[in-house]
């Protein structure tokens, strides 16, 4: 056990927890912070997103050991951020979810996206946001989101 | 062989429709063997579900907040806003005052049509419908009656809007004010529903009442359940099916910081070892250590090649009879050239919702408490007082938010609540949550089984069908597992599961003739999103365009000439497709084909439009209109939101990760890297929802559009290459 | 023999004396690059160096899951970025290989064609030999990114996978493998 500090959300956090911990564990676990979801600890289908740093980064894949004093935003505290809170009215107001469980990962990597292009292009969009995944089929009002998201923010 | 026929509708056939029949004719006997078998006691059948107190399901408080229990899981089907919706409407309320709740375990939730509380066969509105309303009205009645009371009017002459009593005199009282009066008066034993111009909800576009929540982090799911003193588990399964433990080496896994106990335990099939731990990860990297050696030798190893060819060569020969109509032998007297022969063949395929499957048992000697989001809630509630030794009253069991469902949450052998339940017994006091990861969902079995079919269709006059034989192979549900539900579901030895979408299909085919060879895998099999259509619909509505193309008739066409004059929904539903799809089928680009399929679940009916290309070896799906004969739509964005779902769950059967492969005994397939379903590139740019108007009854939409997209999208493949897709999943680049 | 014909065969023997001189050197340099090229094809640096919008992984160099691309700069694409997953070091605990700034090479230095297959050696060498396509590097440039670059270092400590197994290393040493570069240089990287 170790123990590390973190910035989550602007707030200082410490935990003691295996260096091997994914960040994922140390949000959902030491932090209470379940917002960010495992669906398969592998990287491969973004429900983990939080940004790290500023990336959207798949925390499940990132030990705690890796983090170092790079700050953490989660779904928590996006909401914080002017692109996170446009993104997410443009998700409620297109009524995007159905299970919900995979859109944590969605947010945080549309905001990515849209702080990077703010105007992206339909290609763009299938890009960035093609390799999260959706098991109840939200992806055509995913895309109508982050177009709505878009133009709210111009 | 007509009994069978008997028994099961002609249309809309499906495992609902057959509970229903088979409740009503049984009077409950459904309910009375399940609770008979998990508590051994004998007694008389219970009734469906007690007449409800409305306050089992609805609470007004003083603020005028009103609060609607919902009667099954939600797990994304939307349930958790349209049932509340239809309460509402009944009762007048103001929407905007109303947030809803999943119901706790209990005989009040019970679903009135199948006896139990459950979700399945895209059921939940069409068997709530009636019963929502009337507890609307029950409790407008009762805050009304308070109403008229307290100003000594009669109550016939008071109207109630948006949650406030109106009197005949200008007196006015919000529902607020009036609840503790109204709980006080006798729950009216008839009321009188609305017509349907007068519905102010139902039928109107509502925002999902958990939609915030899922997008800010705070909509709490099963996994995310966290209770003082909580321990997490993962369990080692066997590599093959139904395996043992012949010893193993805990050594290492106790050694890993956070690891509390380790001990093998029983599953469903087989045995594993258990690792429970202070959270997740301790729990993951313990079981990674832990040294098992299994013992396999005395189960069968399933080999999917294996499996393929025997049943390839099993499809030559007819089996048990499903339907027979006509003359048999018809297609045997026609000309090779006026005959089509077919072989299909499908892999098993994994549901893999996005919360892996978890549930948290505490057991306290005499009593337990539970939380699963569970498709199957009375029966899981009676596994785990059955594992742990108690009366399933004992059981307090929650129903949480589960992360997608698509059948995986309702395995009826429990097996999630059983294996939760003894782990909770090994440690009573400690709530337990047991995990399953990735990896153990993805090999864990419960699969769509495999299915191979031969057919032999018969082209007659103007090419439409006169003869069609069919077999088809693969494993059963229900045959001979002597669970609850095999005798309204098997009969004459035929697994209505394994046959729907066949039996039942739309068209005008006089001499038809299918049958079934049911196969016995050692690989567990469980309902996948739409079950039987996922593979007969995809065989059918091949064939039939198939068919179509060889004449050289459109494929709308073709269908609206072919079909039975008894199945009108198949046929407004198309026609409205017809008309919806006109102007883009019309002016086709380049490399753009159209593919056509239709289908029906539950008596809900869909057709399907798609426009596609092939862009870098790979089916691009520029658009997808359906068009939908479901009832009244309760809320139409929930059935659109269901039509977008089931169209990409169903892409799951096209794209080429989208298969389960065994090999000695072996799941070949790890996570979502080797079982590959659709992204966002995989999904149609557009879909267009149109349904046609209707004030029948409700007949739901949760699994309807499944089966029809996979045959449209080959279809239309077909038109761009010339060739049959008929192995699924498909092979890229095509 | 006229005098343009003597001068010719002088030149021509000059030539050939030199050919049989560099001969020598030419066939300890094609031999060396024989090493170099068995190192270039491995999956450690085919993965990376591909030929496609996206790269590989694994030694069955299937592609890259979750539909992860290239994007302009090889780095992937906001939201999906090689950064936002691997890390500055190999994470081992999940499987994930990592080093500070985890990119693709360029497009422009294809050692595969784009159904995956590697290219002849001579086309390989070429390739890299290109300075119209190999990012600008001379014979030394070369010598140093195979020495130094951390993105080459890394073949040879690339960690373990998710299952807990090892990733397999290029067929020579990291030794061997710079010093057969240093002998092709030298030798004026002689293409097959």
């Amino acid at each position: 056990m170790t123990t590390f500090q973190l910035e989550v959300n602007g707030e200082r956090r410490t935990v003691a927890v295996d260096p091997s911990t994914p960040l994922l564990w140390v949000l959902r676990e030491g932090l209470q912070l379940t917002g960010t979801k495992y669906g398969c600890g592998i990287g491969a289908c973004g429900a983990c997103t939080v940004h790290l740093g500023g990336v959207a980064t798949r925390s499940c894949l990132v030990p705690i050991s890796l983090v170092g004093d790079r700050g953490v935003v989660t779904i928590e505290g996006i909401g914080k951020d002017a692109m996170g809170a446009a993104v997410q009215t443009a998700w409620v107001e297109t009524d995007v979810v159905q299970c919900g469980y995979c859109q944590s990962g969605q947010i945080m990597t549309a905001v990515a996206l849209l702080k990077a292009r703010p105007a992206p292009s339909d290609a763009e969009v299938e890009q960035s946001m093609g390799g999260t995944l959706c098991r109840c089929g939200t992806y055509v009002r995913i895309r109508a989101a982050v177009r709505r998201a878009s133009s709210q923010m111009k | 062989m007509r009994r069978l026929i008997d028994a099961i509708p002609a249309r809309g056939m499906s495992r609902r429709g057959f509970l229903r029949r088979s409740a009503a004719a049984a009077g409950g006997l459904m309910v009375a063997l399940y609770l008979e078998r998990a508590a051994g006691a004998a007694g008389n059948a219970a009734p469906a579900a007690p007449a409800a107190p409305p306050d089992a399901f609805v609470r007004i408080g003083a603020d005028g907040k009103i609060t609607i229990v919902v009667n099954r899981v939600e797990v994304g089907q939307g349930v958790h806003t349209a049932l509340p919706m239809i309460l509402a409407d009944e009762l007048d309320a103001d929407w905007s005052a109303v947030t809803a709740e999943l119901a706790p375990v209990a005989d009040v939730y019970k679903d009135p049509v199948l006896g139990l509380q459950m979700v399945g066969g895209s059921s939940s509105i069409a068997n709530s419908f009636t019963q929502y309303r009337e507890l609307g009205a029950k409790t407008r009645a009762m805050l009304v009656a308070a109403a008229a009371a307290r100003w000594r009017v009669p109550p016939g002459r008071c109207r109630t809007e948006n949650s406030v009593v109106y009197g005949p005199d200008g007196q006015s009282a919000r529902y607020g004010e009036l609840a503790s009066d109204a709980a006080r008066r006798p729950l009216p034993a008839k009321v009188q529903l609305k017509q349907p111009s007068e519905l102010r909800i139902i039928g109107r576009r509502v925002p999902r009442l958990d939609g915030r929540a899922k997008c800010d982090g705070s909509q709490k799911f099963g996994l995310d359940l966290a209770l003082p003193g909580m321990k997490t588990a993962l369990i080692a399964r066997p590599p093959v099916f139904g395996g043992t433990v012949k010893s193993f080496d805990d050594k290492a896994a106790r050694a890993v910081a956070g690891v509390l106990d380790v001990f093998e335990v029983p599953l469903v099939h087989g045995r594993g070892v258990a690792v429970v731990a202070d959270g997740f990860w301790p729990a993951k990297l313990a079981r990674a250590r832990l040294a098992i050696e299994w013992d396999v030798a005395s189960v069968e190893h399933a080999d999917t090649d294996a499996i393929l060819a025997s049943y390839q060569a099993r499809a030559q020969r007819p089996g048990t009879v499903a339907l027979a109509a006509g003359d048999a032998s018809a297609i045997d007297k026609l000309e090779r050239d006026r005959t089509i022969v077919a072989e299909y063949a499908f892999p098993f395929l994994a549901h893999a919702p996005m919360e892996p499957l978890n549930a948290t048992v505490r057991f306290d000697g005499d009593r337990a408490e539970a939380w699963i989001a569970s498709s199957g809630a009375t029966m899981d509630q009676a596994a785990i007082a059955e594992v742990l030794g108690v009366a399933p009253a004992k059981v307090t069991c929650h129903v949480v938010f589960g992360g997608g469902s698509f059948g995986r949450r309702g395995p009826l052998d429990c097996h999630l609540a059983r294996e939760a339940a003894a782990l909770a017994k090994h440690r009573p006091g400690t709530s337990i949550k047991l995990v399953w990861t990735r990896e153990d969902d993805i090999q864990g079995g419960y699969y769509r089984p495999m299915f191979v079919h031969r057919v032999q269709v018969g082209i007659g006059a103007e090419g439409m069908p006169a003869a069609w034989r069919h077999v088809i192979v693969g494993q059963s549900f229900m045959k001979d597992t002597g669970l609850p539900f095999e005798p309204f579901l098997v009969k004459d030895g035929v697994d209505a599961l394994v046959v729907e979408g066949t039996v039942n299909h739309p068209y005008t085919i006089p001499n038809i003739h299918v049958s079934v060879d049911h196969t016995k895998v050692n690989v567990p099999v469980l309902s996948w999103r739409s079950i039987g259509y996922t593979h007969n619909t995809f065989v059918v509505e091949t064939l039939i365009d198939e068919l179509a193309a060889r004449a050289k008739v459109d494929p709308i066409a073709y269908r609206l000439r072919l079909f039975r004059p008894d199945v009108p929904r198949f046929i407004s539903s198309m026609k409205l497709l017809d008309d919806k799809t006109a102007a883009w089928r019309a002016a086709l680009p380049a490399g753009h084909a159209l593919g056509v399929a239709c289908g029906m679940y539950n008596r809900s009916a869909i057709a399907c439009a798609v426009e596609v290309s092939i862009e870098h070896g790979k089916p691009r799906i520029h658009r997808a209109t359906a068009a939908v004969d479901c009832g009244i739509a309760v809320n139409p964005m929930t059935i659109e939101a269901q039509v977008h779902s089931g169209f990409v769950f169903g892409l799951t059967q096209l794209v080429p990760g989208g298969a389960i492969t065994i090999k000695d005994g072996i799941v070949q397939q790890r996570n979502f890297e080797s079982f590959t379903p659709p992204y966002l590139a995989d999904a149609p740019l557009e879909i267009d929802v149109h349904i046609v108007p209707s004030t029948e009854e409700p007949t739901g939409m949760g699994e309807t559009p499944v089966p029809v997209i996979a045959p449209a999208v080959v279809n239309a493949l077909a038109a761009l290459t010339g060739k049959r897709y008929r192995t699924l999943p498909l092979v890229t680049p095509l | 023999m006229t005098g343009r014909a003597v001068i010719a065969g002088v030149l021509g023997l000059a030539a050939s004396a030199s050919v049989a001189c560099r001969g020598g050197a030419k066939a300890e340099g094609l031999a060396a690059w024989n090493d170099v090229y068995a190192v270039l094809i491995s999956p450690r640096c085919l993965n990376c160096h591909t030929a496609t919008s996206s790269p590989a992984q694994g030694d069955d160099r299937r592609r890259h899951f979750a539909n992860v691309t290239r994007g302009p700069d090889g780095r992937g694409v906001p939201g999906l970025t090689c950064g936002g997953c691997h890390q500055q070091a190999n994470a081992d605990a999940t499987g994930v290989p990592g080093v500070p700034d985890w990119h693709l090479a360029p497009l422009s230095m294809q050692w595969q064609d784009p159904g995956g297959r590697a290219l002849a050696s001579a086309d390989v060498c070429r390739a890299v030999t290109d300075r119209s396509k190999n990012n600008g590097l001379d014979a030394r440039g070369l010598l140093k990114h195979h020495a130094e670059d951390a993105l080459v270092l890394w073949a040879w400590s690339p960690g373990v996978r998710a299952d807990g197994t090892p990733r397999s290393l290029p067929p020579r040493s990291h030794d061997a493998f710079v010093r057969a570069t240093r002998r092709w240089v030298e030798a004026g990287t002689p293409c097959p």
